[in-house]
């Protein structure tokens, strides 16, 4: 069953705060392989300019799958039933340990194309009214065959 | 040495299914066609493929590593193309990264990235903008 287009243009109410931990970001880090001591060691940070221990670069999907999951809820899609087709980070700073972060997801389209929906969602991802990342989520939705 | 014309020589990375375990646990990004081979077989997959979002990391990696700060990303933006497959051994799967400086525009520089697996990209339109200096 095709996806319910109505949904396109709905922005979500903020999701509640997620505190940017340091162990967290060492624990993502850990996870891609990558040993930078900017993810780890807040001098090595300071150092490249940054106030404390900053986040790789992909780090802010843990926030926006999850926000996210409330559009596929609503679309009655369950996680298993869909593949990443496109992904698009735009970064005004890298997300820095002790940020509280805030996301606001939009969908901004679905598409039907050789019998699966495609869905793009744009997740902006704030500290307080600062833009840090704006996210955008391209999912191939299978289609019943 | 971000100037226009510019090489990221090849990096190669291995992903096995520990390593797939890991990042699923350090994203929440729990979809089981990354982590069992029934649920992957019934999307019509051949088998467990590895997170794109992986794949996504680890490009980053390769030019984060080559640029020397990894808080330097303006943009980052990739296609998704052919699932990485990740068999059940020691072995799993190996990714190469290659990539290339297409220009330098205000102090920003274009990383277009290669990216494949078993001789066959996994990412295309992967580009990386990256500020310069």
């Amino acid at each position: 069953m095709p996806l319910d287009q109505s949904l396109v243009g709905t922005t979500y109410p903020p999701t509640s705060p997620y505190e940017v931990g340091r162990e967290k970001i060492r624990e993502f880090a850990d996870a891609i392989g990558d040993p930078s001591p900017a993810f780890r060691e807040p001098e090595a940070a300071r150092k490249l300019g940054y106030p404390d221990v900053i986040a790789p670069p992909t780090f802010p999907i843990v926030l926006t799958l999850d926000a996210s999951m409330v559009v596929l809820e609503q679309l009655g899609v369950q996680l298993r039933e869909v593949l990443h087709r496109e992904q698009r980070f735009e970064y005004a700073r890298p997300v820095t340990a002790g940020d509280q972060l805030t996301c606001v997801v939009a969908v901004e389209s679905i598409k039907s194309l050789a019998g699966n929906d495609i869905l793009t969602t744009r997740t902006d991802v704030l500290a307080g009214e600062e833009r840090v990342v704006a996210v955008w989520s391209t999912l191939v939705v299978r289609g019943e065959a | 040495m971000l100037e226009t014309g510019a090489v990221l020589p090849e990096r190669a990375f291995r992903i096995t299914r520990a390593d797939l375990v890991r990042y699923a646990g350090a994203s929440g990004d729990f979809n089981p066609i990354h982590w069992s081979d029934r649920v992957a077989a019934e999307a019509g997959l051949p088998g467990v493929i590895g997170h794109g979002m992986l794949t996504m990391a680890l490009a980053a990696r390769a030019v984060t590593e080559w640029t020397g700060d990894p808080g330097a990303l303006v943009a980052y933006t990739v296609k998704f193309t052919k699932p990485v497959e990740v068999p059940d051994d020691e072995q799993g799967a190996e990714l190469a990264v290659s990539g290339v400086v297409k220009k330098v525009e205000g102090g920003v520089a274009q990383v277009d990235l290669t990216v494949s697996a078993a001789g066959e990209r996994v990412l295309t339109a992967a580009r990386a903008q990256v500020r310069a200096g």
